[in-house]
């Protein structure tokens, strides 16, 4: 489904992205963990159009998605969470998610009504609880981080990548996260990308683990490999 | 904005009879006058006001009345090409020149005050062009359109009641498509563009695009309105319809009425144009310099205490009591 041919991105000097090859297959579920800096971020960035690479190849189903605008590449069907929340804040949460139903379909008819009806069903899918008025700044972090995910799954993607859905989390609401991820995998059957620095529920979830550091994938393989990993225990150690 | 006006539908039809039939109500002609430009001047502030109300602050909104008036009166000068035909090709180069520049600047994330200052180098540059070619232009001493007496076909009219009626179906279009923009999916996308352009874009609103139509449309409107003041008032001056002074009065207009609501731009362009006429007529030639000084302080005072204009203000203040009031009486059982 998605191919990443040694795609490198440079910040003046700083790579952030050093030749970085990866695949995800229709219908897996990846976490892609590194420490802080390791180029993450970066590596969604450039997958959503937001940073252009400096070299390499994507391909997402078919098409060569370098280049290309972050609303085109929502249309073909990948969509994102931010790692800090990136809410409307002059909107309501039901208006935020919304916007995901009326834009993200390439020839998305809905409006009015029937996208409000559509964005109910989703924050109800995700188990947000909010009225029609609830603005995003009553929100705490949990349900920033709901909103974000609300609002990407609204745009109905084939390929979701999460930054950090489940950071800055307590332990009960970590656990309703996971379960709602989940969902979205087996129920939905989306394919996600998960990125996240809090390894236990992670290595519980997803069924391969990609590790990225200083820009360059060092390990990638399931979860009881990757832990077994060397450079993997040397990056984490040598971060700390 | 809810209802078409937050007015009751009484006061509505009363201002509309009025309108209708003020012109045939044998008042000075001078009033007249001064109510025709309000009508041109508050169409422009109005479409100014499209792009305004989601920050995108125009500073060649002159340029594009100018643009389109030239080209229709030039056409017409040296062409005898009628100001009806020759407004199109007029109107069709501001919608071109609107879309190439906006497209430039929103692709390469011009926002804010880059936005403001590009747009200002733009009515420069068109006043500078039109100055620089006096053969045709007759640069800064302006140009006159050929007089042909009453000629309906020629767009020119010896009374002021077609032009008050053209005029005013100027401004009633200009506040149709305020309120199409309002009620259409791409007032939501601008909405959320201007909050966040990387947000935006990652739920599949295309923000070139967007921000590009809506700077055409407003750009389009101003055109017309560049065009109906030409054949008016007969007269174009690249300073005092273009330049600087010309665009920023655009911007004045909507912020002392207020951009965000349908009827505060054209609010703001009854103020200012009867200010300014006041001026002109009270003052004479003596003490014009210091009335001028006092328009700006004026100006300077509003938009520092009043960033919302003085209708929007009103309304919101309005809207509080209301709410207050109900709040009340809920808590009253
Ligand atoms: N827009 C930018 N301009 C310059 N440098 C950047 C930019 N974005 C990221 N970087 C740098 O690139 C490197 C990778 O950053 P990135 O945000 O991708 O890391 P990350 O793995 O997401 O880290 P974290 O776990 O802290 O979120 C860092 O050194 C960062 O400072
Ligand atoms: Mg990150």
């Amino acid at each position: 489904m998605l191919e990443v041919h040694s795609v490198s991105k440079y910040f003046g000097g700083l790579g952030a992205l050093k030749e970085v090859d990866l695949r995800v297959n229709e219908g897996e579920f990846v976490g892609l963990i590194g420490p802080n800096g390791s180029g993450k971020t970066t590596l969604f960035n450039v997958l959503t159009g937001v940073l252009k690479p400096t070299s390499g190849k994507i391909t997402f189903m078919g098409h060569d998605i370098i280049g290309l605008i972050p609303d085109k590449i929502c249309h073909l069907g990948i969509a994102r969470t931010f790692q800090i929340p990136r809410p409307f804040k002059t909107m309501s949460v039901v208006e935020n998610v919304m916007l995901g139903v009326m834009f993200g379909g390439r020839y998305s008819t809905r409006s009015g009504e029937d996208a409000r009806q559509e964005a109910l069903r989703c924050l109800d899918n995700i188990g947000m609880k909010v009225t029609e008025a609830t603005m995003p700044g009553e929100l705490g972090v949990a349900g920033l981080r709901r909103l974000e995910l609300g609002r990407a799954l609204a745009t109905r993607p084939k390929l979701l990548l999460l930054d950090e859905v489940i950071s800055g989390l307590n332990a009960e609401e970590i656990s309703e996260a996971t379960s709602v991820l989940k969902r979205i995998k087996d129920e939905m059957g989306i394919t996600i990308i998960w990125v996240e620095h809090i390894m236990g529920p992670l290595m519980n979830l997803v069924e391969r683990v990609i590790v990225l550091d200083y820009g360059e994938v060092i390990a990638e393989g399931t979860t009881s490999e990757v832990s077994r990993d060397e450079r993997v225990i040397e990056a984490y150690l040598g971060a700390e | 904005m809810k209802r078409l006006a937050n007015l009751p539908t009484g006061i509505l039809l009363f201002i509309l009879l009025f309108v209708i039939i003020f012109p045939f109500a044998g008042l000075p002609l001078y009033f007249t006058h001064t109510i025709i430009l309000i009508f041109i001047w508050g169409a422009v502030t109005t479409a100014w006001s499209y792009m305004g109300r989601f920050w995108m602050i125009s500073l060649c909104h002159g340029a594009w009345v100018g643009i389109a008036a030239y080209i229709t009166v030039l056409l017409f000068n040296f062409y005898h090409l009628s100001p009806w035909v020759g407004m199109w090709l007029g109107l069709l180069a501001v919608a071109i020149a609107a879309g190439v520049i906006g497209y430039a600047c929103f692709r390469f994330g011009l926002v804010g005050h880059y936005f403001a200052v590009t747009t200002l180098v733009v009515t420069e540059l068109v006043a500078l062009v039109i100055i620089a070619f006096r053969d045709i232009t007759e640069g800064r001493l302006g140009i006159t359109v050929k007089p042909l007496g009453t000629a309906p076909l020629y767009f020119q009219f010896e009374s002021k009641v077609p032009f008050y009626f053209m005029a005013l179906g100027l401004l009633l279009l200009s506040l149709y498509i305020w309120r199409k923009i309002d009620q259409s999916k791409m007032q939501k996308a601008l909405t959320a563009i201007e909050e966040d352009e990387v947000a935006a874009a990652s739920i599949g609103i295309n923000v070139v695009r967007n921000k590009t139509t809506v700077a055409v449309v407003s750009a389009v409107i101003a055109g017309m309105g560049g065009v109906v003041y030409a054949q008016y008032i007969m007269y174009l001056n690249p300073v005092t319809t273009i330049a600087i002074g010309a665009s920023l009065a655009y911007v004045f207009m909507a912020i002392v009425g207020g951009m965000f609501t349908l009827w505060g731009p054209l609010i703001g362009a009854i103020i200012i144009t009867g200010l300014q006429e006041y001026i002109r007529i009270t003052f004479g030639t003596v003490l014009m310099g210091w009335a001028w000084v006092g328009y700006g302080f004026i100006i300077v005072v509003m938009i520092i205490f009043l960033p919302k204009g003085l209708y929007g203000t009103l309304i919101e203040t309005l809207h509080k009591r209301r709410m207050q009031k109900a709040a009340r009486e809920s808590a009253t059982p």
